[in-house]
């Protein structure tokens, strides 16, 4: 450290953070670009879930009420982008440079300065989606699979936009896992060997390893579709020899590692919640692990399941619906496992366990409707109707968003030093679950009922279950206005919480004090 | 930085091309995998279906299907929509097509088959999906397309479909030269329907 700054900081060594907006402009602080992600993540996921709520109104009852359907379509392509792109990725990542310094003992991540940059692009690429909303024509309305050829020969102008802000999306999940996985790899305190990394950790070195496996293949797809819509070319054209089946094929060679992608940080913060509340040390670390990694391999060699009605021979169908069964045999040993380690333990249950507890029992429902998706012949009724809706929606919000919120309630006191309000939170807690089930089991029925998915009409005997279903979504989505108040009120203050915050919490970042200082293990600890 | 870290920075930042590269490989890849297996229904051009021919093969039914593409204004129809042939034989077929519109236009034809286990036993010498079709202003056609389908057909294949989709590629050629095509795209989704025709 030069005398220059020394000379500006008499009474700190550490010098704190800079003042006013650049100290959040130029940071390369893990703890303020994790706090900037995690903001970031909670407005996109108030703008998606607007949009939902926009969907969600429109279907209260059949015919068409609000907007138009073409609007309707917008809103769900941009819904389905925003929270898997804005809301629930870069919540992981906001997660992942708070508490993975702390957790291996590392002063910051590996690379600050592309830790920066990997944040900063990101506003700028959901300003550019967003704002397509504006553009003539309208916004990108072809599904957040975005399927060729109605994304290439039948999609809107504002197109262009929707690739350029997939590609500087991509880039900034590249760096983020790059970062990731240098700073796991490289910069672990001594003595802390890979398997006795945290859970979270680990879920998150896989998870980055995924990423960089397969955001470059989407980058890949958009820009052939780029190339489709202005260069003449016919990747996906079949006039020009190209085939739109090769679209689903490379989205899904994508999409289905990316599904893993936001759901495995969501198993390690599960694992750590229902280990500190059980006051147990988790059942099985080990097999969690390979369980991880085993379902990270998988994912790879799965993805025709959501193209079974496309026409593939019968062979590929048989293989892909058998490896997509066989993730049910990792995934089954990390339900046992959470369950094995609240079993004789002495629980407690704070906010962030019930919504861990809620993860597991919800994620399991969502689950096991996967199961039965991936059986083939029973694919051929499922697709494209509401069943799938109710199925990814199961484990996408009490899944990735539970687990995420778990979070932010289990570590808020760490990261702002004061105690969260219990009762507020479990209120939260409440509104949220009953909510989420509300809005989303019935969707089972109708889309085992035969109501397709994506159109902003039904058919009249849908109509009791849409209605329960629009009611659970405003219930839902009011009670996160709850979350963000329960949030601001303990920035502000609450009872301090101590270093080690809950009587049975194991790991590295509950060693240091409540709020951390702004540099942590500067020095490394030693791990045994 | 320490150089293990450095290390496996390097390592991450040639793993991201490599997997930008596979995406594209990926399509190379999937062609030669339907090739391989036959599957999608693609066709592909016979090389020496000479050795093919047997004298005595067994009867077959063989139905065409002709389809136009949305915006494909064109009447295009098969001669007999279904004939009756033997395995190991040569026949011609033809289509009939017309070009309806005042303006000259060029049209591809995209075959497939159905079911798809036979696309490769159905071996084409000639076909007019092998090249683009040019007509002028009301002008008329018949397209032909010789075949021959293998004796090695699988023994529980009584019929086979081939199916042709004709698509109007005047907007595709006339974009390597002018590159107006997204003023087209617009007549795509928009209103205008008849000028992109």
């Amino acid at each position: 450290m030069s005398v220059a700054i020394e000379s500006h900081n008499h009474d700190d060594h550490h010098h704190g953070p800079a003042k006013g907006l650049t100290r959040w402009l130029y940071t390369t602080n893990h703890k303020d670009i994790g706090t900037l992600y995690l903001w970031f993540s909670f407005a996109m996921f108030l703008i998606g879930g607007a949009m939902a709520l926009v969907i969600r109104a429109e279907l209260f009852q059949p015919g068409m009420q609000i907007v138009e359907p073409e609007f309707y379509n917008q809103m769900l392509t941009l819904h389905g982008l925003v929270m898997v792109f804005g809301a629930v990725m870069p919540a992981f990542v906001g997660l992942a440079n708070w508490l993975v310094p702390m957790m291996v003992g590392a002063p910051d991540m590996a690379l600050p300065r592309m830790n920066n940059l990997s944040f900063w692009i990101l506003p700028f690429a959901f300003f550019v989606l967003l704002s397509s909303l504006f553009m003539e024509g309208g916004a990108p309305n072809f599904g957040w699979t975005f399927y060729a050829p109605l994304s290439t020969t039948y999609a809107p102008p504002s197109v262009t936009f929707f690739i350029f802000s997939i590609h500087i999306m991509g880039a900034s999940s590249i760096m983020g896992s790059i970062n990731v996985i240098v700073t796991i790899m490289n910069m672990r305190a001594p003595g802390m060997t890979l398997m006795k990394m945290p859970l979270f950790v680990w879920s998150w070195l896989i998870t980055a390893y995924l990423l960089i496996a397969v955001m470059p293949v989407l980058a890949g797809a958009v820009t052939m579709m780029l190339m489709d819509i202005h260069f003449g070319t016919s990747f996906f054209n079949a006039a020009g020899g190209g085939d739109p089946v090769l679209f689903q094929h490379i989205f899904w060679f994508f999409g289905h590692p990316e599904v893993y992608i936001m759901i495995l940080p969501a198993f390690g913060i599960t694992s750590h919640i229902i280990e500190t509340f059980s006051r147990k040390q988790l059942f099985g670390h080990t097999s969690m692990v390979w369980a991880m990694t085993s379902i990270a391999i998988l994912s790879f060699v799965v993805w025709a399941h959501h193209m079974f009605t496309v026409g593939l021979p019968l062979a590929a169908e048989l293989f892909f619906m058998w490896a997509t069964m066989l993730i049910a045999v990792p995934t089954g040993v990390k339900v046992f496992n959470w369950v094995a380690t609240m079993f004789k333990g002495s629980i407690t249950y704070e906010t962030p366990m019930l919504f861990a507890i809620a993860f597991v029992v919800l994620f399991t429902v969502g689950g096991f409707s996967g199961l039965m998706l991936a059986i083939t012949p029973a694919d051929f009724q499922y697709h494209d109707t509401y069943f799938v809706v109710a199925h990814f929606h199961y484990v996408l919000v009490p899944g990735s968003i539970f687990a995420i919120m778990a979070a932010v309630y289990f570590w808020i006191p760490k990261w702002t030093g004061n105690m969260y309000d219990e009762r507020l939170g479990k209120l939260h807690f409440w509104l949220s679950f009953v909510g989420v089930n509300v809005t989303f089991f019935p969707q089972h029925w109708i889309g085992l009922a035969g109501m397709p998915r994506r159109y902003p009409d039904y058919a009249l005997q849908f109509a009791d279950w849409n209605m329960v279903s629009s009611v659970g979504a405003f219930l839902f989505g009011a009670s996160q206005i709850l979350f963000l108040f329960i949030v601001l009120k303990t920035i502000m203050g609450g009872k301090k919480a101590t270093s080690k915050v809950w009587e049975g919490s194991r790991g590295l970042e509950w060693t240091v004090e409540s709020p951390p200082p702004y540099h942590t293990f500067t020095t490394p600890p030693k791990v045994d | 930085m320490n150089p293990d870290a450095k290390r496996t920075l390097r390592r991450l930042l040639i793993a991201v091309p490599v997997m930008f590269a596979f995406g594209w490989a990926l399509i190379p890849l999937y062609d030669v995998f339907c090739e391989v297996t036959g599957i999608n229904g693609k066709v592909f051009q016979a090389d020496n279906a000479d050795k093919l021919i047997v004298d005595e093969g067994r009867p077959l039914g063989l139905q065409f299907i002709s389809t136009n593409n949305e915006n494909m204004p064109w009447i295009f129809k098969p001669s007999e929509a279904v004939i009756t042939i033997s395995t190991g034989q040569y026949y011609t077929a033809t289509f009939y097509v017309k070009n309806t519109t005042n303006k000259k236009m060029t049209a591809q034809a995209v075959p497939s088959v159905a079911p798809s286990n036979a696309a490769a036993h159905l071996k084409k010498l000639e076909c007019f999906c092998f090249e683009q079709q040019e007509l002028m202003p009301g002008e008329e056609a018949l397209l032909p397309v010789k075949l021959l389908v293998s004796d090695e057909l699988p023994e529980n294949i009584e019929n086979i479909i081939l199916s042709y989709t004709i698509f109007d590629v005047t907007d595709y050629n006339n974009l390597e030269l002018t590159n107006h095509h997204n003023e087209n795209d617009h007549h795509h989704n928009g209103h205008e329907m008849e000028s992109s025709l």
